[in-house]
């Protein structure tokens, strides 16, 4: 089902020039609020009188992570903060976390966007929406359920964890639909099992997942073992949360990018240039609508690449393929993401001095599991069994402090982990996705 | 009054153990006394030597974490209550042991003790008012 019949569906010409009239309309905004994008765009000698065509665009400084991590907290908002009525973060690359927010119209805009992803996996007013996406700073389980109440649908505020719980309320409340990340359906799928629980009996109908890379193979497996639809869906909070691209249940192939809010660029990682249309790159967004946290030509780092041709469900928008990785060393545990460089934050105010360690994550009964494998030098080694093990524990809670992860720590002997010309291997991942 | 103990942090992976063995007999270091506290992840070895400073450097050549602790040795007859004797001082003055460990010596038929106190210095101002002998570094490292 289309949410948004007029907008969904609007031919590209209307849509491209309701795209330009929003982008002149942001630049202007941007310019004259964010004293930050005023240089940037100074110093890129581009002024918004310059915005005349969609094509413009590219003459627009990029923004990245780190124009986040220099205005932290609040630097980037476009709107005096009396009128900010919602603060979300999520990961920084170091010990800060990246801080968006929203005005009373982004929430607004934000449920349409939510809505309008439900309805395209087949949900509908009289569903019970089954909500496992984690409520809090993180932007998943307070966005999906705006987006839900507004369909229409009752929503289970469950948010993540506690598994056998959530079977036992989908069983007693009769959820028909399931938002989590694809790595927890599956953990769910295990523990029915376990719970001698036969998904037929459930009335669970259709699956929308997101916050984590996943491929058709786990798609196949989601769908076989809990007798579902899944649907795969796409977010970010520096863009919006959920909701900037979505599946339809019609074809289950790109995500539809909605374009009346969002415009994709792919664009090559290392040039900076935008590649033609069907080519892989470096997902970049700016946002068409956002009041309070725009950004222009936002790089995601998310691999992908856009499918221009029209869908069969007669929505207008171009579709951008799943993601399939990363220009950085981002991992997402759980749904969450980790740079490797806040763990190494944490360990070197712990040690004082540069850390060795490896993250080492895996995916054990369904669910990403992180070991953080420290070498121990003369700095932090003790005689004393109590000391060391204290300093393990000490590092796991300062990382799940930070992350909102848990991993555990293993304390290792000192040049065991691989050093490559030099520089250490920070990352093995073994997840088989 | 001290002996120096030098510690190794060990993975628990076969061989390691050997490893830091030969390292020292290559250096022709001699070990007076030893013990290794395992948790399920990693072990660390205690060792008193012949020559602290040599086994020190050959391991950290070899790559090893070492750390130098100052411990104490104490001399106790080799019969029923001697390590009684010792603890009970200890527990009266509220000097925690945090680990220890015991060698009979060859000849004098005495154990020798090494405890690894939380406040060492108290621990040997105790020792000495209650009248136990504790024994020079260089005579452990030399036994």
């Amino acid at each position: 089902m289309i949410w948004n019949g007029e907008f969904e569906t609007l031919p590209r010409e209307a849509l491209e020039a309701l795209q330009l009239k929003r982008l002149k309309n942001l630049v202007e905004r941007v310019y004259t609020a964010v004293p930050y994008f005023h240089k940037k765009m100074d110093e890129a000698g581009v002024k918004p009188a310059d915005i005349k065509s969609l094509a413009d665009l590219v003459k627009l400084p990029f923004t990245t992570k780190e124009d986040l991590r220099l205005n932290y907290p609040f630097g980037l908002f476009a709107v005096p903060f009396d009128t900010v009525v919602r603060i979300h973060a999520s990961s920084g690359t170091t010990g800060k976390p990246t801080v968006v927010g929203y005005t009373k119209n982004d929430i607004e805009s934000w449920a349409e966007l939510m809505a309008r992803t439900l309805s395209a996996g087949g949900a509908h007013k009289g569903d019970v929406v089954h909500n496992a996406y984690g409520y809090g700073l993180f932007t998943g389980g307070l966005g999906a359920h705006y987006g839900a109440e507004k369909l229409g649908a009752a929503v289970i505020p469950i948010s993540g964890g506690n598994s056998k719980r959530q079977i036992m309320i989908m069983q007693d409340f009769g959820s028909t639909v399931l938002l989590c990340t694809p790595s927890y359906a599956l953990n769910l799928a295990d523990v029915m099992k376990e719970m001698q629980v036969d998904p037929k009996t459930l009335k669970l109908r259709v699956g929308l997942f997101g916050a984590e890379p996943w491929s058709e193979n786990m798609r196949q497996e989601i769908e076989a073992r809990l007798n579902i639809m899944a649907i795969d869906i796409f977010g970010l909070s520096e863009v919006m949360g959920p909701g900037v691209a979505s599946e339809c249940i019609e074809e289950k192939h790109g995500l539809h990018v909605f374009e009346d809010f969002f415009i994709p660029e792919i664009i090559d990682p290392e040039t900076g240039v935008p590649v033609p249309h069907g080519e892989r790159g470096e997902l970049v967004f700016t946002t068409l609508t956002k009041e309070a946290f725009p950004v222009i030509r936002y790089r995601t780092k998310d691999i992908s690449r856009l499918i221009t041709e029209p869908c069969s469900c007669g929505r207008t928008f171009y579709r951008m393929q799943r993601i399939t990785g990363r220009t950085d060393d981002m991992l997402i545990i759980r749904g969450v993401n980790v740079f490797p460089s806040q763990i190494e934050h944490v360990l070197m105010s712990i040690e004082g001095v540069e850390p060795h360690y490896q993250i080492i994550v895996d995916r054990q009964a369904s669910l990403d599991v992180m070991e953080v494998q420290v070498e121990v030098s003369e700095s932090i080694f003790s005689d004393e069994i109590k000391v060391l093990e204290k300093l393990g524990k000490k590092i796991e809670r300062e990382i799940k402090d930070l992350l909102g992860v848990s991993c555990k720590v293993k304390l290792v002997e000192p040049k065991t982990i691989q050093r490559s010309e030099g520089k250490a291997k920070r990352v093995i991942d073994n997840r088989k996705l | 009054m001290k002996v120096e103990q030098i510690s190794i942090f060990l993975e628990n992976k076969s061989g390691r153990l050997a490893e830091v063995a030969g390292v020292l007999a290559k250096a022709e270091i001699n070990i007076r006394a030893l013990s290794l506290a395992d948790t399920t992840d990693f072990g660390i070895l205690r060792l008193i030597v012949n020559d602290t400073e040599k086994a020190k450097q050959v391991l950290k050549d070899n790559g090893f974490t070492v750390g130098k602790t100052a411990v104490i040795g104490v001399e106790v007859a080799d019969k029923p209550g001697g390590l009684a004797e010792i603890l009970n001082v200890m527990k009266d003055h509220n000097i925690n042991v945090e680990y220890m460990y015991a060698f009979v010596q060859k000849s004098a038929g005495n154990a020798i003790i090494i405890f690894r106190f939380d406040e060492l210095e108290k621990a040997i101002d105790v020792l000495r008012k209650s009248g136990i002998r504790i024994m020079r570094g260089e005579d452990i490292c030399a036994l």
